[in-house]
């Protein structure tokens, strides 16, 4: 079945199905609530008491707030993650020996988890957004080189071979052949390593700096252990989680770099 | 061609591919060659090509010794040899960069309509079935004006019927465009069929064992006496019994 045929089937399936999933978080909620109700000397809060948080968050504007200084510090992060790491990647991937001398260093760092380096960062940053920032930087860093690393090696031969038996130059070789071949798997692991950064995000502000989603998480604990600011915290982390990866994956779709999706 | 040898390195150990080859072609001929697989056709074809050296021996074209691969010899590939991320006309427009706008859509709609995909110009491979994909890959390649066209094992990845098909094309394309074609088959009735004289290759290291010179004018009657003596011939040459 080509991948245009299975489209046509995803998108022809009834409302019921599609409505199932829905159905079956609400029923969720609903057990939550009812569970709920029957402790109420419980610290956890039921679905509606996170809705309350919700509201709280927005009518005080903190909401907004700590969203945008959250997307700022991944997207900074990230950004320059991928500035360094996929022509790095792309060029050790390339030449051989290269690869042979990074790729044990490579293979080191790339194990240790980024809240390791939380030390480091506040050493050489000190408290506040660079540290934020750093620590997204250095969780992206590694899944991103690898990523440019392993979408060279796996451009078929064929392909470059047509480049060099066309008379490329360097840089045009570069632009039409090495580029368009590597897209679609970096979009893919851009699509992941961008999920990295986000867990990593929540991670770095409990402990660099005092907004944002994370913040939100740990000072509603310690400021009188506001469980329903916590998990209306972490309700509004999924969501965006989410939301960033329907993005990316919408880039796969893009005619120009879906051709090695397409089965052939 | 003169003397060209071949050894591979391996594991450390040296394997002699190709010995002592020598092969003259002369303008516009149409060459197969055959040969058991494995033996070294496609070793044969990328030394001709540039993109390997002989460890001894030189090929000449014109007088001028191969340094790598050039735009005035184009190979086509068995197969994938198209870019998915570009269209009909993308690929067919793929070595035309030094043109002009102009120049260049008048040789993609020259081309498009030469290997017969009217209509296909906006499509993408992976929506093109494998002989349009390979009559696509020789519309890129004849797109550069090149003298020669090596095709390694084109339509070895085609159904039989296709692959009938895409001869009588190929024939035709020739025809209308003269180039000196090297053609690498591991298909006798193919080899036939299409070349003015057919190379056979021993098993490895090879070594060239015979050139049969097929002397019947296309369009070639494949039920013809001649044609089925040449086959014959060549299947005797190659060491195949004549039953199966």
């Amino acid at each position: 079945m080509t991948a245009i045929e299975q489209e046509k089937r995803s998108r022809s399936l009834s409302l019921s199905t599609r409505l199932r999933p829905i159905a079956f978080i609400v029923a969720l909620l609903v057990l939550w609530q009812i569970a709920v109700s029957r402790h109420p000397d419980q610290l956890l809060p039921g679905p509606l008491g996170v809705i309350r948080a919700l509201a709280e968050l927005l009518r005080h504007g903190l909401l907004p707030k700590y969203v945008v200084a959250s997307l700022f510090r991944v997207t900074w992060g990230f950004a320059l993650a991928a500035v360094l790491a996929v022509p790095l990647g792309l060029t050790i991937g390339w030449y051989r020996r290269c690869e042979m001398a990074f790729n044990p260093l490579v293979q080191i760092f790339r194990p240790i988890s980024p809240l390791a380096w939380i030390p480091i960062a506040i050493l050489w940053f000190g408290v506040g957004d660079p540290s934020a920032i750093f620590l997204i930087f250095v969780g992206c860093f590694f899944p991103l080189l690898l990523t440019a690393m392993s979408a060279v090696h796996n451009i078929p031969a064929v392909y470059i071979n047509v480049g060099r038996n066309f008379g490329l130059s360097t840089a045009q070789f570069v632009y039409r052949v090495l580029y368009p071949a590597v897209v679609p798997q970096l979009i893919i692991g851009s699509r992941i390593t961008l999920g990295i950064a986000w867990l990593v995000v929540v991670a770095a502000e409990m402990i660099a700096v005092n907004s944002g989603l994370g913040f939100l998480i740990i000072d509603a604990r310690n400021a009188g252990n506001r469980y329903d600011l916590v998990i209306a915290g972490m309700v509004i982390i999924g969501t965006i989680g989410l939301l960033l990866d329907l993005g990316m994956r919408s880039l796969e779709r893009v005619k120009l770099f879906r051709w090695s999706y397409s089965g052939d | 061609m003169e003397h060209v040898s071949m050894v591979f390195d391996r594991d450390g150990k040296s394997v002699p591919v190709l010995d002592d080859i020598n092969l003259d072609v002369s303008e516009e001929e149409f060459i197969c060659l055959v040969g058991p697989s494995g033996c070294g056709k496609s070793t044969l074809l990328n030394l001709m090509g540039g993109f390997l050296s002989p460890t001894s021996g030189s090929i000449t074209i014109d007088g001028e010794a191969v340094h790598g691969p050039d735009p005035r010899r184009i190979l086509v590939f068995q197969e994938r040899g198209v870019f998915p991320w570009l269209t009909v006309a993308g690929n067919i427009g793929f070595g035309l960069s030094k043109l002009s706008r102009a120049e260049r859509e008048e040789r993609i709609t020259h081309y498009v309509q030469l290997v017969r995909l009217q209509g296909f110009e906006q499509t993408y491979p992976s929506d093109l079935s494998g002989g349009m994909k390979q009559r696509l890959q020789v519309a890129r390649a004849l797109a550069v004006n090149p003298d020669i066209l090596y095709l390694d094992e084109p339509f070895g990845a085609l159904d039989s019927v296709t692959r009938l098909i895409m001869r009588g094309e190929l024939l035709r394309i020739w025809q209308a465009e003269r180039r000196t074609i090297i053609f690498v088959t591991h298909d006798i009735d193919e080899a036939v069929q299409l070349a003015d004289r057919v190379v056979v290759l021993s098993s490895r290291p090879a070594k060239i064992e015979n050139i049969l010179t097929i002397d019947i004018p296309h369009p070639r009657n494949i039920s013809s006496r001649r044609y089925l003596e040449l086959r014959d011939d060549l299947l005797s040459k190659i060491g195949l019994a004549y039953t199966v």
